[in-house]
This record gives C-alpha cells, structure tokens and sequence, in this order.
C-alpha cells in the first residue's frame, strides 16, 4: 500500500510542454505512473510523443500522451485525480487554483520560487476545496514501483514498508539509497519552503493509517517548528516506530540555507530544538543520514520479533 | 531578504503611514548640515539588521547639530553584534504619549498571515509576550479577505488600542501584499502628544521570491559584506560564507546542511555552506568549486552530489574544468552517488589529478576532508 498516490492514480502534468515538463514527463512514464494527459490552454488537442525506456532502461517505446486546454477538460476526458505542476513561479498560483477548482484530488507543486504571499492564496483556496497539495518547492510523491508524480528518481529503491516525509529533495534520495534494501512505501518531499501545502503531520497521520506502512522516517530541517509540532503528534497519535534526521545542525544565526524556510531566528528554528523534541516524544534521531538509517534497521529488526519475547 | 529602518520608514510613507522626518548619510561630516534642517535636535540611529541597538548605545539624542556630527561619528565606528554600522538615521525627536506595537508574520504552520497588536509597545515584543501574555492579541487574517477596515476594527478592539489605529492596520497590511513583504511590524507606533500616530520604527522582510514582479527592488539591494559571497552572488551561487576549514560543494539545501552537519561531526569545521541546485550544469559545478577554493581559511573540499535530476558525470566535468582553470593546491574529496554516478567517478579516475580523491559514502567522504584539512 501507500499514501496519496498509489498505482491506480491518473496523473495530469500542468507545463508538460515546458523543458522540465518533458523531461520528467519522460521519466514519470518510465516509472510506470499512469501519466494520463498534459494540460496548456495554447497546445491544447496536440498529442506529444515520449520515447520511454522499457524496464531496467532497456529498449524504449513511443508513448502518446494528450494535451488539454484546461485541467477541467483533462479530468473529464481521463478521469486524472493527480496533477504534477510544473509552470514558472509567476504562473503558479493560477495553475494549482484551476486544478483546485477543476476538483482534483492532489496537487504536487514542483515549482521552486514561488512568491510565499501566492502559495499562502493558494493553499487556503485548494484547502476550501478538499484538494490537497504537495510543495511548492518540493520533489514530490513517489510510491516506489506503484506511481511517481513529481522529480524522484525512480531507480534508487522498490516498495517496501517505509514511509518516508522530508522537506528536502537530496536528503530524501540520500535516504532511499541508504535503505535501498529495504524499500518504502511512500516518499512525500513536502518542500522547504516556508509555507506548504502539506505538513510533516499531515504525511504522519496518513502514514499512520496505511496498512503498508510498518516505520515512518521523519527528516526535518531548520527553521519554523514544524518538527516540534510533528513531534507533538507523534506523542500523542502515532503508534507505529518512527525515525527522524534534523540537518542544520551547523548553520549560523540569521541565514538563509538554500531552502527559503531554512533559517534560524534568534533561539528559535534551530536542530537541536527540534532533535530534543522529537527524542522527548520518544523518536530516534540520527546524528546523520547513515546513522538514521542504521536505527531505521535497528528498529525493523525489532519489530520482526515478537513482543512477547522483546519485554518477556 | 531583511529591510534597513530606513528603507522600512520609507515603504509606510509610500503607503499613508505617518513617519518621523528624518534623513541617512554615512558622513558625520554631512549629519551636522542635516540635522540644522530636521530642526537641530536629533535622535542619531545605528542602521543595522540586528535588535538590541538601543541597549548597545547605537540609538542616542543629540541637542545640537555639532552634537549630531559627534555622535554620528561615534555610532558609524560601532560594531553592533557583528553588524559594522554603515550608515546612521538622523530623525526628527517625537514627543511621545503612548506606545503600541503592530505587525503582520507570516504563521508558518497555519500557511496565513497573523495580525500581532499589544497596547504595550516599545519594548521587544518576545519579552511582553513571555512575561504578560495577555497584553499580546494575535488574529489570524483570512488571505481572501485581506485586512479590511471591518478586520483592522476587531483587531484593534481586541488589542485595546486606540480606535484610531485601524486605518494604520489597514495601510500597514497594503505595505504587507503590495510589497511581498514577510513580515511587516511597527514597533513603537506612538501617539504623540498632538494625537497623531507615527511609526517610529519598523521592521520589514520582503520576500526574495517575489523580486521578479517588485520591479523596483534593485534599489534595495544591499551590497554583500563579504568577498566571496560577493563573487558567488555574481555568477548567481547559493553561497553562505561560514568561519571553518573545509570547503562544502552539494546539491540540494538538505543534503548541504546535512554535509555540513557530518563535516562538523568528523571533527572539522565547514567553512561554507554552497548549493549548486538540481540539474546543475558542468559550469556551475565549476564555478562553485572555483569560488570555495579561493578562501583562504579552505584547507580542503568536500564535494557530495547526489544525482537525482543533477548528472554526476556534468558533475565531474565541472571539477576537470575547475582542476583545469584555477590549479587548486587544496586536496579535493569527491562523493558521487546516483543519476550517472559510474560514468562520473570514471572521468575523475582517468584525470587521476593528484589532489582528487574519491570516497565511497558520505561520512567517509567527510572524514577524508576533515583529515586532509589538518594535515596540509
């Protein structure tokens, strides 16, 4: 199983036809997401061709994929609930409202510099029109061998039983490839900006309800406190093991690292607020992302052997 | 990106909100001649993106204009919390009758802009909110609505302040969507003793995402204070300068921190932090590289580049063109994992550059440059 997008997911690329649009389209088909139709209102009725590689990068086959004039259009004809959002900053806002108002399930916004005054417009109107949204700034959704909507490499690791929630795109291919073994059900890149669509909490709980999901890795970063409060949910509603990793350790008073939200303001925001919080709700925290990955074992393991003979 | 005062001072005046009359220079030569035109008495302020410049003696009255001049003299040699004070604030003196504070900041977790008004302004506004809770009103504001006049009346009842204050709730919250800023925050904003209300300082933060629609932003740029962030700004870098020994190149803010973190945990110090992005292109690997080694407080590098959309063969390209174009004397480690991995490590293997070293993970990677870094 897995959360938000799993392999009956019907995939809308909003800016398909832009250079990055085409290059990831390529990718997400050779994943095997059902991307399902391209939506911009000049090329609408086009059909645009994507040379795929076949399985383990092998051979390649044509694939045709529609363009629409507008997200509404899109779901009427394919009956898409995803829509992976690719368009420049300045277009953004527009274009998750459209998908919004056309009534699609998930949003997953890839577009980095997005104005914070329009992803907070945005994410209140999808927000009031039960359309959930991933990003800005982020990654995206990858249910490994399932679906992938959004800019994750698909060849690092298969499905398995971790899930994983993180603002940072590096850190969570940093990861899947330390638990390449094991596998995950689903990644949610939530982004490092500092307004997003959806939080470490959100991606907690629905973790948390996933049959699939048997350990939740949580990496955070500095600034804000969402880690604190995502601690605070764990303590109080997760009752599956969870691992987290806090980069930022670091980074000096008052700069901004590389991720608009990444900032330490006076006292607050930094990683080892955020560290103590999460080991006082009871999660582990790796120093680094090899160390996170060996308590990530560390903690399946555990689990494989039966709890009687754990406290007997 | 964090405003002056005085450029804070100016946006509220574009936009209706009442400001002392006041003018900058960084001559005290020049504050003598302006403050004989704001009336002779002055209040001389330290311009600087720090709090606590009142207690560190960067804001004082001076009576006349030839004390004016002295005491701009004194503050522009100040060093506040490792701010140099550039520039000074010469402002005409209010007569205050009471203080208030009001600001707009962005709720991260909420995804909204909350409205903060106390009637006790004048002090920071951490420390009323520690010690008197109470005297502290936040109100979330609906971002389809704005604050409207009917908004900035329930603040300001809730807040206890005077009624008068919602037209300047109202204005400050235009400075707020207007501008792009992030935060928006006038503290005090006083009455003075004819009834007016003025802000008498203010803090704004405008949004660095949003320069590509805030046409007249140039004009706010502020030059970089070090060298090499200068340099790296120039070929459009995301460089912080940090006081350590081991240079770090990656991709992705996360995995940068993170690289930073680990190089800290092998017992060096990272001397920068440096991200050349997703899908980074040979030159930009080069040039990054070509900044990082030209610290002179770089004793080694530690390249770590996870390939996701980035290929590590442009990757290694980048650091061939680099060993080519700048001849580094500084041992260079090299971290290459994912997208093109293979073919990357192999064009560092064939340049076989004696100062190149290749690491399998992460921490040995950074345990390498750590070592390196002490050595040499």
């Amino acid at each position: 199983m897995a959360v938000f997008l799993t392999g009956e997911s019907k995939v809308l690329v909003q800016g398909m036809t832009g250079a990055e649009g085409m290059r990831h389209t390529r990718r997400m088909l050779a994943a095997g997401t059902r991307v399902v139709g391209g939506v911009n209102p000049r090329k609408a009725g086009l059909d645009v061709e994507f040379d795929v590689a076949g399985p383990g990068g092998r051979g390649s086959a044509p694939r045709t994929v529609p363009v629409f004039g507008s997200v509404r259009e899109g779901i009427e004809a394919t009956g898409a609930d995803v829509s992976v959002v690719f368009v420049p900053p300045a277009f953004t806002r527009a274009a998750v409202q459209e998908a919004a108002d056309a009534g699609i399930a998930l949003a997953v916004v890839i577009t980095e510099g997005v104005p914070v005054h329009d992803s907070v417009a945005f994410c209140a109107h999808a927000a009031a029109r039960g359309t959930r949204v991933v990003g800005p700034n982020c990654p995206g959704v990858i249910s490994p061998g399932r679906s992938n909507a959004g800019i994750v490499p698909a060849d690092i690791t298969g499905p398995g039983p971790i899930g994983l929630v993180s603002k940072s795109g590096t850190l969570t291919y940093q990861l899947m490839h330390e638990l390449r073994d094991v596998g995950f059900s689903t990644c949610v890149g939530i982004g490092g900006d500092p307004v997003v669509g959806t939080s470490h909490i959100d991606c907690l709980a629905a973790f948390e309800e996933d049959p699939g999901t048997e350990l939740i890795v949580l990496v955070g970063e500095i600034g804000g406190d969402a880690e604190e409060r995502a601690a605070a949910y764990v303590r109080d509603h997760v009752t599956k093991p969870v691992v987290g990793y806090i980069a930022g350790f670091t980074a000096p008073e008052g700069r901004t690292m590389g991720h608009a939200g990444a900032i330490v303001s006076g006292s607050s925001g930094t990683a080892r607020a955020k560290k103590e919080a999460l080991e006082a709700a009871g999660v582990r925290v790796g120093e680094t992302p090899t160390e996170t990955a060996r308590l990530v074992l560390a903690r399946l393991a555990e689990r494989a052997v039966p709890s009687d003979v754990t406290h007997g | 990106m964090d405003l002056y005062e005085h450029q804070a001072r100016q946006l509220f005046e574009e936009h209706g909100i009442s400001v002392p009359r006041a003018e900058v220079t960084d001559s005290p030569g020049r504050a003598a001649g302006i403050a004989r035109g704001l009336g002779g008495r002055v209040v001389v302020k330290a311009q600087v993106k720090t709090g606590g410049r009142g207690k560190a003696g960067g804001v004082r009255l001076a009576e006349d204009p030839a004390a004016a001049e002295r005491t701009a003299r004194e503050i522009l040699a100040m060093n506040i919390k490792g701010h140099p004070v550039r520039t000074v604030m010469l402002a005409q003196p209010i007569d205050i009758e009471s203080e208030f504070y009001v600001s707009y900041v962005l709720d991260r977790a909420a995804g909204r802009f909350l409205a903060i008004a106390s009637a006790e302004g004048g002090t920071e506004i951490e420390e009323v909110a520690a010690s008197r809770p109470e005297a502290v009103t936040r109100v979330p504001v609906d971002p389809a609505e704005g604050v409207t006049p009917e908004k900035a009346a329930e603040i300001v009842r809730a807040a206890g302040l005077p009624p008068r204050t919602a037209g300047v709730l109202v204005r400050l919250w235009q400075v707020l969507t207007r501008e792009d800023a992030l935060l928006v925050e006038v503290n005090p904003l006083v009455r003075t003793a004819q009834g007016q209300l003025v802000a008498l300082d203010g803090k704004v933060t405008l949004d660095d995402n949003a320069r590509f629609r805030q046409a007249r932003r140039s004009g706010q740029e502020t030059s970089n204070d070090d060298p090499l962030e200068a340099a790296a700004a120039a070929k459009g870098l995301n460089y912080v300068k940090l006081d350590g020994e081991v240079g770090v190149v990656g991709n992705g803010a996360g995995l940068v921190m993170s690289t930073l973190d680990v190089v800290a945990g092998s017992g060096a110090r990272p001397a920068n932090f440096l991200d050349i992005g997703g899908g980074a292109s040979a030159r930009i690997m080069s040039d990054g590289l070509s900044v990082v080694l030209s610290d002179p407080g770089v004793k080694s590098v530690l390249v770590n580049v996870f390939g996701g959309i980035t290929a590590c063969d442009a990757v290694a390209d980048g650091i061939v063109a680099a060993l080519d174009a700048v001849r580094p004397t500084k041992p260079i480690v090299v971290r290459l994992d994912g997208n093109n991995a293979a073919r990357g490590r192999a064009v560092l293997g064939e340049r076989a550059h004696p100062l190149v070293h290749q690491a399998a993970t992460m921490d040995d990677a950074a345990r390498l440059a750590a070592r390196l870094a002490h050595i040499s």
